[in-house]
């Protein structure tokens, strides 16, 4: 029978996903807007169903150790946090890649600095997808734009970070978490049993048996030469992601003398714009990176061919817009529009924006 | 069809559960649907708002610069949303907390005293239904049947012997409800 059409939060839709894909332990600590993960979790009460352990920890970095701890045993385990709770998580973020452990992480954007604001915002851009932990590590971003995705993107999210063992991210923001649209949740995925994990995550530290050697969960090496092997190990893994795993949408690009670039929540204002734009006669496009990491250099690069300039529309200062301009190299002008501090843009103001810095 | 609608008012009058409950009915319609929040601080004592769209296809943003029907339940809200009424769109207010004379000329105005008539009902909450079933009066959104299928979603198991309430509210709304020009 097709899965019942719901209406929920998209913070809802994390929550009831995670469970649905067999997560096997989420670790959180509240934090507005996305505390209606763990709350909708421990309302569900899934330890008493799928068995999936629900812990609030003392704090974010409590937190993200806890998952350290679990994926390092090879269970398929989560944390969610909002900006400034992922500053706290990035050591620990780190960690993760470094001992190459797949988890899922996600991040549901508030204004920032510091504590910030807790309205939406887009500016924790530069962290997730240019490091934010130390080290030469990614990790692999997935922006969703709709109540839908927030659900998918678990399931995503955590088969990518399982197929590649490296930390994945969600990257949403206040608005997707707290809207409410139509979803419908995946079918109960089994959480993986004992066997299983052996069988996939032979590197887990899950009690040594006779015959093998210790596996050690570490990001520590001293040896620079074998730190350097490790290193070009993780290279050679990101390597294969973003030949493989870059996604997008393309939306009236087709024909599009113009083009809005924007991620998540930014990208359904934007496509309201194009509505507008097109309705005046503008032939308008949007390109929505799905993946911000892997990002779609080529298609964008593919673009500058076609448009007389492009607009990267984000909640914030101007970030992505940095890596449209590495794209398109210098072809066509590449301009920014944000707004800050939790204020959202509307989708007029876009329009207007893109005649002002780019007609 | 599509419908773009701003519910505004203090914090406490049920404007985001009569935005939800909106969603619910339009959801049980097969529509598509978009609640979208003012969260935050405001919400405690300040002004709240919702921004809920109906539409019989996807919906691009949740969020809009200007509506088809605006549901303004304070004088700030008034202040704030009156002018991004679309031209030919609709304004419905309750008279108790609005002070000010309404100026646009080019929309279609419309008063529900849903304060008056929740505190004759000695059930003050039901006033949002109340304003629900003016607007539902004016523009038949969604069947009543719907409305109270999504009541149905919307409220916890334990607070459904309150449905027939509700139901009585949204009729009184649609009897009191009244254009002003």
């Amino acid at each position: 029978m097709a899965e019942e059409v719901k209406l929920m939060k998209g913070n809802e839709a994390i929550a009831y996903a995670a469970i649905r894909y067999g997560v096997d332990g989420y670790f959180g600590y509240p934090i507005t807007p996305q505390s209606e993960i763990m709350e909708t979790l421990m309302v569900e009460k899934p330890w008493e169903t799928t068995g999936m352990v629900v812990l609030q920890a003392e704090s974010e970095i409590a937190a993200i150790n806890m998952v350290y701890g679990g994926a390092g045993t090879g269970k398929c385990v989560m944390t969610s946090s909002s900006s400034p709770g992922i500053s706290l998580k990035l050591e620990g973020i780190s960690y993760l890649a470094g001992a190459e452990l797949p988890c899922l992480i996600v991040n549901v954007m508030r204004g920032g600095p510091g504590l910030g604001t807790i309205q939406p915002s887009q500016a924790d851009y530069f962290q997730t997808v240019k490091g934010g932990g130390h080290g030469d590590y990614r990790l692999i971003a997935l922006a969703p734009a709709s109540v839908q995705e927030m659900a998918d993107f678990v399931g995503l999210g955590l088969d990518l970070s399982f197929k590649y063992n490296t930390p994945a991210m969600i990257l949403a923001d206040g608005i997707i978490g707290q809207m409410m649209e139509k979803v419908v949740l995946p079918e109960q995925r089994p959480r993986k049993t004992e066997e299983e994990i052996l069988r996939d995550s032979p590197w887990a530290a899950r009690g040594k048996t006779k015959g093998r050697k210790s596996n050690v969960i570490t990001s520590l090496e001293l040896d620079a030469a074998v730190m350097e092997a490790n290193n070009l190990r993780f290279q050679a893994t990101y390597k294969r992601i973003e030949e493989n795993e870059v996604r997008y949408q393309e939306i009236e690009c087709a024909d599009a003398e113009y083009l809005l670039v924007a991620f998540g929540s930014s990208a359904r204002i934007c496509q309201k714009a194009v509505e507008m734009a097109r309705a005046e006669g503008i032939k308008l496009g949007l390109l929505r990176p799905i993946t911000l990491w892997p990002f779609p250099t080529k298609v964008i690069a593919a673009y500058a061919d076609q448009v007389k300039g492009m607009l990267s529309v984000e909640l914030n200062a101007g970030q992505m817009v940095e890596d449209v301009r590495l794209a398109v190299n210098g072809k066509v002008k590449v301009e920014h529009f944000g707004r800050l501090g939790g204020i959202v843009y509307t989708p007029d103001e876009i329009l207007a924006a893109l005649k002002e810095k780019l007609f | 069809m599509k419908h773009e609608i701003i519910i505004a008012g203090f914090g406490g009058q049920g404007v985001l559960s009569m935005g939800k409950i909106l969603a619910y009915s339009g959801l049980m319609e097969g529509k598509e649907v978009s609640w979208m929040p003012s969260y935050g601080p405001e919400q405690r004592g300040g002004t709240a708002n919702v921004t809920v769209i109906l539409s019989d296809e996807m919906i691009s943003s949740p969020i809009l610069n200007e509506f088809d029907i605006a549901i303004i339940l304070n004088q700030p809200s008034m202040d704030k949303f009156e002018e991004k009424v679309k031209p030919g769109g609709i304004l419905i207010y309750d008279g108790y907390g609005i002070h000010n004379p309404i100026k646009r000329t080019d929309i279609s105005v419309y008063r529900v005293d849903a304060m008056d008539t929740a505190t004759e009902m000695k059930n003050e909450k039901a006033f949002n239904m109340i304003i629900l079933g003016g607007l539902l009066k004016i523009v038949p959104l969604v069947k009543l049947e719907n409305v109270l299928l999504g009541l149905k979603k919307s409220l916890p198991e334990r607070h459904h012997k309150l449905i027939p309430m509700n139901e009585l509210a949204i009729q009184k709304g649609m009897e009191i409800v009244r254009e002003v020009k």
